[in-house]
């Protein structure tokens, strides 16, 4: 069994092709309500470049290699931790009506 | 067996964190399931990180001796960036929340720069298309990196005057086509083999120099007020550039993630420039936020004050009431106050809603944010195309701290700079007050005919002195008739 990954040519095309479409899709009817929580929410999304830093870090054999991996974990880490950090926070404060009170109906 | 059983599990572990990456943000676009979303997400990114440590057990020869010291820097560094960001993450205020996320996508930039930068250095990449894509996400990541900190600097009031001078577009435009052409000279090196001008390391240095350069020297010409829309392209940058570091370290899950969010940030950047009713084309190279020069002939009528007392007594008797907040609300700190005063109005029978421009606040949807930190329950809240129409048969449209988005000028003065923004039609309400600080403009430096109305109400003061004001007067009110 062999469980090495190689994605060449037209199949990185079609990995890029297929998750562009996927993104657009996804964020295609967003209300403006959560244009911001969506953007800091996305913006985590890509600080899986850390999972890459670490990567490049552990097979770091010179010194230039390994200060320079050091940096990408860390700011990859830096997006992935202050991204979800601010993204939960906002989100946790989109709240409906406890009790619907009379006077408030939902347009 | 045992690195293939690390593959295996890196693999699946991947497969399942793109997965959850998606499922997340598709559940982050409704706000009743937006909180599930992040920890959908949330829980894909701390296991894929956790796995990549398995990448320990199969490493390259030459790093072997380095392995024990570079998981000791691994640890740091994801103990450090992770922490100090998680720590500024939690204690920042809702108003700084635009900076903030400048700083995070920068990090972002940065990391997929860094990445490649190892790669270069450490003569890993081969191949033509390798080497370009390297190069090319290096390239995208340093201007996302350079760029978001400019962002950042403007929005935090640490640069204030855009920088302009002749000849900057052909300026900037020298800056990039030397980037490229020194890393097609990289390329050019590595293929042929031929002795370079300049040491290797020193031509991947001027390389990234000369990417940042671009970053800062493309962001300095664009006024703060646009800045939202650029950290929007900056975050689709990173997006892409993770996706191409991506497939440069074979890793699909960096791949679609990557991908994903440069597709959904470029849609997000078209869906905010066009509610500033601007084309990105025009808000990056056009530079617009010079002050506007406007003759003032077509004003009619005249500024009338009211008390705060009257105002509030006038909306406690009215059947309904719509609040258009701005981000003058914001920076009175009032949002709290308002609500409060809302409540009393509904307990009282009044039927009040929120109207939300789309570029209200420093960032498009921050006002709702900040409305939802009051405590503001979102079914309150409405955009601008849901409730435009009612304006005309409601009673008292409250305007605070908002005057750009509600100034009719933008439907009919074609030489307006606003002409053609879609605007809150707070002029069509049976009566409106407007809570201002005093006689000043709006942020694009325009008069506001609104408020020469006759149907138009001014009452001077700041937000929240002004709605401590109000709170009272109806409250004295429900007293003395028990």
């Amino acid at each position: 069994m062999n469980f090495t990954i190689e994605i060449t040519g037209f199949v990185a095309l079609y990995v890029f092709m297929l998750a562009a479409f996927a993104g657009w899709v996804i964020i295609g009817r967003v209300p403006a309500i959560l244009h911001t929580p969506l953007m800091s929410g996305s913006n985590f999304v890509h600080g899986i470049v850390v999972v890459g830093g670490l990567f490049a870090l552990l097979n770091a054999s010179t010194r230039p290699e390994q200060i320079i991996g050091f940096f990408a974990v860390l700011l990859g880490a830096g997006n992935v931790a202050g991204g979800y950090a601010v993204t939960g926070r906002m989100l946790a404060m989109f709240k409906p009506s406890i009790q619907a009170p009379t006077t408030v109906t939902k347009g | 067996m045992i690195i293939q059983v690390s593959q295996l599990v890196i693999g699946a572990v991947d497969l399942i964190a793109a997965f959850l990456f998606m499922y997340g943000l598709k559940r982050m676009s409704s706000p009743v399931t937006a909180g599930s979303g992040i920890y959908v997400a949330g829980i894909g990114m701390l296991a894929a990180v956790m796995a990549s440590f398995l990448y320990a057990l199969d490493v390259e020869t030459a790093a072997r001796p380095y392995l024990m010291n570079n998981i000791g820097l691994a640890v740091c560094a994801l103990v450090l960036g992770g922490g100090v960001s998680w720590w500024g993450g939690r204690k920042v205020a809702m108003t700084a929340m635009p900076q903030m996320v400048a700083i995070y996508n920068g990090m972002g930039g940065g990391a997929a720069a860094a990445i490649a930068g190892v790669e270069l250095f450490g003569g890993k990449v081969s191949g033509m298309t390798q080497l370009a894509v390297t190069l090319l996400g290096a390239l995208i990541g340093a201007i996302s990196l350079s760029g978001s900190l400019i962002a950042w600097a403007k929005l935090d009031e640490i640069l204030t005057a855009p920088l302009r001078f002749w000849g900057q577009q052909a300026f900037n435009a020298l800056v990039l086509l030397g980037t490229i052409a020194v890393g097609g000279y990289i390329v050019f090196i590595l293929q042929s083999g031929t002795q370079p001008l300049l040491t290797m390391p020193h031509l991947i240095m001027l390389f990234f120099a000369c990417a940042l350069l671009f970053g800062v020297m493309m962001t300095m010409p664009i006024g703060g007020a646009d800045m939202p829309v650029v950290i929007s392209i900056y975050n689709a940058a990173t997006g892409l550039a993770v996706g191409l570091e991506g497939f440069v370290l074979q890793n699909p899950a960096l791949m679609i993630a990557g991908m994903v969010v440069g597709a959904a940030g470029l849609l997000l950047t078209l869906l905010m420039a066009r509610a500033m009713n601007r084309s990105v084309s025009n808000i990056l190279f056009t530079n617009f936020g010079a002050v506007v020069q406007q003759k003032q002939g077509n004003i009619k009528g005249s500024l009338k004050p009211a008390g705060a007392a009257d105002a509030a007594i006038a909306m406690r008797y009215a059947s309904s009431v719509i609040v258009v907040p701005g981000y003058g609300l914001a920076a009175a700190q009032a949002q709290t106050k308002l609500f409060d005063f809302v409540k009393l109005l509904t307990a009282s029978g009044v039927k009040v809603r929120f109207a939300v421009h789309p570029v209200a606040g420093r960032m498009p949807g921050q006002m709702d944010v900040l409305l939802a930190e009051a405590g503001v329950p979102y079914d309150m809240i409405f955009q601008l195309d849901d409730i435009n129409e009612d304006f005309k048969d409601t009673d008292v449209a409250l305007v605070i701290g908002a005057n750009d988005v509600v100034n009719p000028e933008a439907r009919t003065e074609k030489t307006s700079p606003i002409y053609g923004m879609p605007i809150l039609n707070a002029d069509k309400a049976r009566h409106v007050y407007v809570i201002k600080r005093g006689q000043g403009k709006g942020y694009a430096g325009i008069v506001n005919p609104l408020f020469y109305e006759d149907n138009c109400n001014m009452v001077y003061g700041d937000a929240a002195a002004v709605l401590a004001e109000m709170i009272e007067a109806v409250r004295g009110l429900t007293k003395a008739a028990a």
